[in-house]
């Protein structure tokens, strides 16, 4: 049994009684103010400054690089088209692709041709979103769920969709179902995984402190859990809609059908019927494109957006 | 003064309730914390490893308690259990009133995807605080640290000790009778902390009846701080022994009164980790 002592050390100026020594609050104005003072001091000498990148050199590192690389792919392009290295209706140059799109545009279908697309996209992630998430959630923390489908669900990541297609047809025939089925199983578990993988990586001393505020059961999920892991959750939904748009494209490919709408894979099987290869490449081109212009518009300023908040993500 | 030498746990209530008559005077009432013969062992019942063995401590309404000890003598157990994170494997421990004790960490744990204005409020909708009061409640609290400026400043922007008065603000949010700090110091520069340790001797003077349990392995800093100091031993954590402070507030870590109470603590301290060197 370990012993155990009190005594008491008494300063020199205390006073006589034994009571706690607690000075009326304001009694030592002077000595407060100081402490204000000093602590000013020192906030101002640690707070970081904020420096902003001028806007000339996002221009020059941020900007100039891939233009440059883009134009001399281009330039590249059409000098091996102009030295005619294979016949032109296997290898035409970016300038007869261009052509070939803006016969499409000036036909007026090829606006109605990407919006099919994009809405279809748009659509299915939505829908995969509304799925994978709870679906997500449950993996992350209900160890029995976890066990259970948790491998299934990183399995299927790396089961390519455009495998679903013929299933999906058999299922569906060739309707939009079809298409959004295959769509949903692409995109599904990554962004559950996304989820599983950021509430994963949440630093347990968030969900410590939470418990210490009283946010305990839904109330730590929606305040605690689920903004911590929201890193990792839009990293996953990044790459639920490469996946969605990628199944999307799949599944327009295969299912052809008048019934459907064209789509952007609609229209590349259309051209690779009437062998038109500078249509082909320009379907490519639009099919990149849009894929690409939706992940810098809508994913990439989000995700910054949340990092920079977070300051996990430096300056310029 | 009094002083206790005690030997078995009845004893040591005893040399308690004897420290708390001195901290409240001739009324003891009712304890903020109490801690009846609490244990807690990790792992297998009798072959784990116990890290806090039968501990009966008393922190009284409005005391400030320092926990001390060297590595290895269960403090941050010791609190985890009084903060109802961990349960202890026998014994009991009673917090006064019905919320649950504020917690502050040696890391800040402020919600890096809040403001520092919004980490106050969410305590404080935590607590129950109707949405029409919580601003000017969280800035009420940023201001008793001193931080009135920092409401809409992310916590990445604010320098390790804004952050942690940033986190003593959100924890006075929970408007809990006790505060119990878990080494909350310990990662920032010694100027920083000693600004620290003035600013949270005030504001617990500015409180009232909070009472805080102060867990530390710097002495300096307990005597600094503490009404009273709790030494605990290593391996498994006991009471070794404990100092009642009488030295007035405002104190200075270089008062003598600190330093020489500090010596005769550290040697006492040095006594109980050499026990462990010598089997």
């Amino acid at each position: 049994m370990a012993s155990t002592e009190t005594t008491t050390a008494t300063g020199p100026s205390a006073p006589g009684g034994d009571g706690p020594e607690r000075p009326v609050p304001g009694g030592g104005d002077r000595a407060a103010d100081g402490l204000a003072g000093l602590e000013a001091g020192l906030d101002a000498l640690e707070t970081p400054a904020a420096q902003r990148t001028p806007a000339g050199r996002v221009l020059r590192t941020k900007v100039l690089p891939p233009v440059a690389a883009v134009l001399l792919v281009l330039a590249a392009w059409q000098l091996a088209a102009q030295a005619d290295l294979k016949p032109d209706y296997m290898l035409p140059g970016p300038l007869d692709v261009w052509n070939a799109l803006a016969e499409e545009w000036y036909r007026g279908t090829i606006l109605g041709t990407v919006w099919n697309s994009v809405s279809r996209g748009a659509l299915g992630f939505a829908a995969s979103l509304a799925i994978g998430t709870p679906l997500g959630l449950l993996v992350a923390r209900v160890g029995f769920v976890r066990a259970a489908i948790g491998p299934v669900l990183s399995g299927l990541q790396s089961l390519p969709s455009v495998a679903w297609v013929p299933a999906a047809i058999i299922w569906f025939g060739l309707t939009d179902a079809t298409i959004y089925a295959v769509v949903l199983l692409g995109a599904v578990p990554s962004i559950a995984n996304g989820l599983v993988g950021g509430v994963d990586r949440v630093p347990p001393l968030y969900l410590r402190a939470g418990r210490t505020l009283g946010a305990t059961g839904l109330r730590g999920v929606r305040h605690v859990l689920l903004p911590a892991a929201l890193p990792g959750y839009l990293s996953g939904l990044k790459q639920g809609w490469a996946f969605s748009w990628r199944s999307l494209m799949a599944a327009e490919l295969i299912a052809v059908s008048p019934d459907l709408g064209t789509g952007l894979g609609q229209l590349l099987e259309n051209a690779r019927v009437l062998q038109d290869m500078s249509l082909v490449l320009g379907a490519i081109s639009l099919i990149l494109v849009v894929g690409i212009g939706i992940e810098l518009l809508v994913f990439a300023p989000l995700e910054r957006r949340v990092l920079r908040g977070r300051g996990l993500l430096a300056r310029g | 003064m009094a002083t206790a030498l005690t030997d078995n746990p009845t004893a040591n209530d005893a040399a308690n309730d004897a420290a708390n008559d001195a901290a409240n005077g001739a009324d003891a009432g009712t304890p903020a914390v109490r801690l009846s013969h609490v244990s807690k062992s990790f792992g297998r019942p009798g072959h784990g490893q116990t890290v806090l063995d039968d501990i009966s401590l008393d922190v009284a309404p409005g005391e400030f308690v320092c926990l001390l000890g060297a590595s290895g003598c269960g403090k941050s157990t010791l609190l985890n259990l009084v903060a109802g994170l961990d349960a202890p494997s026998s014994g009991e421990i009673r917090v006064a009133g019905d919320r649950r004790p504020a917690l502050m960490f040696q890391e800040h744990a402020l919600f890096p995807w809040l403001t520092a204005g919004k980490n106050v409020e969410l305590a404080l909708r935590l607590r129950g605080v109707p949405r029409g009061e919580r601003r000017e409640e969280a800035e009420r609290l940023l201001e008793l640290v001193r931080l009135r400026g920092a409401y809409g400043k992310r916590v990445h922007e604010l320098s390790g000790g804004m952050r942690q008065r940033v986190a003593m603000a959100r924890a006075l949010a929970q408007k809990s009778s006790v505060l119990l700090m878990d080494e909350p110091f310990a990662a920032l520069d010694a100027i920083t902390r000693d600004v620290l340790h003035e600013e949270l001797t005030r504001i617990w003077q500015a409180t009232g009846d909070v009472s805080v349990l102060f867990v530390t392995h710097n002495v300096r800093e307990a005597v600094r701080l503490a009404q009273r100091v709790v030494l605990l031993s290593s391996r498994p954590g006991r009471i070794a022994r404990q100092w009642q402070v009488g030295i007035p507030q405002p104190r200075r870590i270089e008062d003598a009164a600190v330093a020489d109470l500090s010596v005769e603590i550290t040697e006492q301290l040095r006594g109980e980790i050499r026990r462990h060197g010598q089997h």
